[in-house]
């Protein structure tokens, strides 16, 4: 049977858990050490954990705080959030997480990319790119946290990553952040046709429904962020993930 | 006391932390006194083949590991690249293996796989258990594991094969050859899985 990867997607500000809508209001749920331990409860797929300030608050990474967190995580974990150096990425690995995740540092020195693959293997490197439309529709990818556009068109950004040997691309729409709208899927589609690389979709699952159209669009794994720590629209704060027998019966049947 | 091979080429913390959670003590060394006392080795790995073939060699390690694993017959798990190493010779490189298992490493063959699926196998995944062994106690069919790999392992001898896994086609995913075994998925890494293939990796006695 073939399964896709679902994965929750933790949000912190330094060492405390948040959640945003649309990327602002962060909204503190607890403790990140607590959610990846029930995390591996439920037995998640992968876990991909972001610190969304620390490039705005020009920080490294807090590696004190991420080796106690990988220390809890018995499944792939991901790190994104104030990488910008080759001597970072090195000291991240060696705290036992799988993969990093670049994005702001992707503006200005993309050959980071590069160098960090041929030593630790594309498979170890996620590229992670916010998109927002823009009044007309057209979509731009931003970095700082949603905060700063891009000046390259959202096309060409994704080819040069795939050239420079990004492993994955991980496509967070911040107009759907915390919305429940469901998935960007023309953006989805847009562009899986354009590289070659596994795609992650991110931002406005509500519900399991939410993630077979995404993989029919063209990723090849999901991520959420609020429909697991909250329980439903109400958002009262509840670490979640779906059941394996709900997950085979609803999407991997259909793969 | 279980020694987790470090010659810089594998996440070997994942692996000490989930032998920790088992509440197991491990070493991780570099040092050939140190594997000559071990009873039980781990092999990990992430990353090309010639990068960890050539690894191993400048860790001058390789003498060792052969006077523990095929003279003294230490039990020894290869993890990832670690289990490809066993082999003979791999696509990706051009460096020899250890060849302690008769096996060659081929890169999946994308003309026997659908569309949809990429290249690395990145997902969890199933294992169809080819033979009795104990390192598959309590686990069955149903047990899913982590896989990372664009390259397969692809016995010569069909004994070796201790499980094969379906992505695109029917790919070896573990081998077991007396006192070495090598599996493709990352035990450290899948859960319940694989923290059980891990214990019982540890209670082995050959």
């Amino acid at each position: 049977m073939r399964r896709i990867r679902i994965i929750p997607v933790l949000t912190l500000q330094n060492e405390k858990l948040v959640k945003t809508i649309r990327f602002k209001n962060p909204t503190y749920i607890g403790d990140p050490i607590n959610a990846v331990k029930i995390f591996n409860e439920k037995e998640v797929d992968e876990i991909v954990i972001l610190d969304i300030t620390a490039t705005k608050e020009k920080r490294e990474p807090n590696y004190a705080k991420i080796e106690e967190i990988a220390s809890e995580a018995f499944m792939p974990f991901a790190y994104g959030g104030g990488i910008t150096s080759l001597h970072q990425i090195e000291k991240l690995f060696k705290l036992g997480i799988e993969k990093i995740v670049l994005n702001s540092i992707l503006a200005t020195n993309i050959s980071l990319v590069s160098e960090a693959a041929k030593i630790f293997g594309s498979q170890s490197i996620i590229a992670s790119i916010d998109v927002k439309k823009s009044l007309f529709g057209k979509n731009n990818a931003y970095k700082i946290s949603g905060t700063s556009k891009i000046n390259k068109p959202l096309i060409d950004y994704v080819r040069l990553l795939e050239q420079v040997g990004v492993g994955e691309l991980f496509i967070n729409s911040i107009d759907r952040d915390g919305t429940y709208q469901g998935y960007d899927l023309e953006l989805i589609k847009q562009i899986s046709s354009l590289v070659n690389l596994p795609i992650v979709a991110c931002g406005g699952a509500s519900n399991i429904e939410s993630f077979l159209p995404a993989i029919q669009s063209g990723a090849s794994a999901v991520a959420a962020g609020s429909m697991f720590v909250y329980t439903g629209s109400t958002r009262g704060i509840l670490i979640n993930y779906p059941k394996q027998t709900d997950l085979v019966e609803k999407i991997y049947n259909f793969l | 006391m279980i020694t987790i091979i470090n010659y810089n080429a594998g996440n070997i913390k994942s692996i000490q932390n989930m032998l920790k959670r088992i509440g197991v003590k491990s070493c991780i060394s570099s040092k050939p006194e140190e594997i000559e006392q071990a009873e039980k080795l781990i092999l990990p790995g992430v990353g090309h083949f010639d990068y960890g073939m050539r690894n191993l060699q400048e860790s001058g390690l390789i003498g060792v590991l052969n006077k523990k694993v095929v003279a003294d017959k230490v039990p020894l798990l290869g993890i990832c690249l670690g289990a490809q190493l066993l082999g003979n010779r791999s696509e990706e490189g051009v460096l020899a293996g250890l060849g302690w298992i008769d096996m060659d490493i081929v890169k999946f063959d994308k003309a026997k796989m659908g569309e949809s699926l990429k290249i690395p196998h990145m997902s969890w995944n199933e294992i169809n258990i080819k033979k009795d062994s104990n390192l598959l106690t309590g686990l069955d069919n149903e047990s899913r594991f982590y896989f990372v790999h664009s390259y397969h392992m692809k016995c010569n001898d069909e004994n070796d094969v201790l499980t094969n896994t379906n992505y695109g086609y029917e790919f070896t995913s573990a081998v077991e050859k007396e006192n070495i075994f090598g599996v493709q998925f990352h035990p450290e890494k899948s859960h319940k899985f694989g923290m059980r293939l891990l214990e019982n990796f540890i209670n082995l006695r050959i």
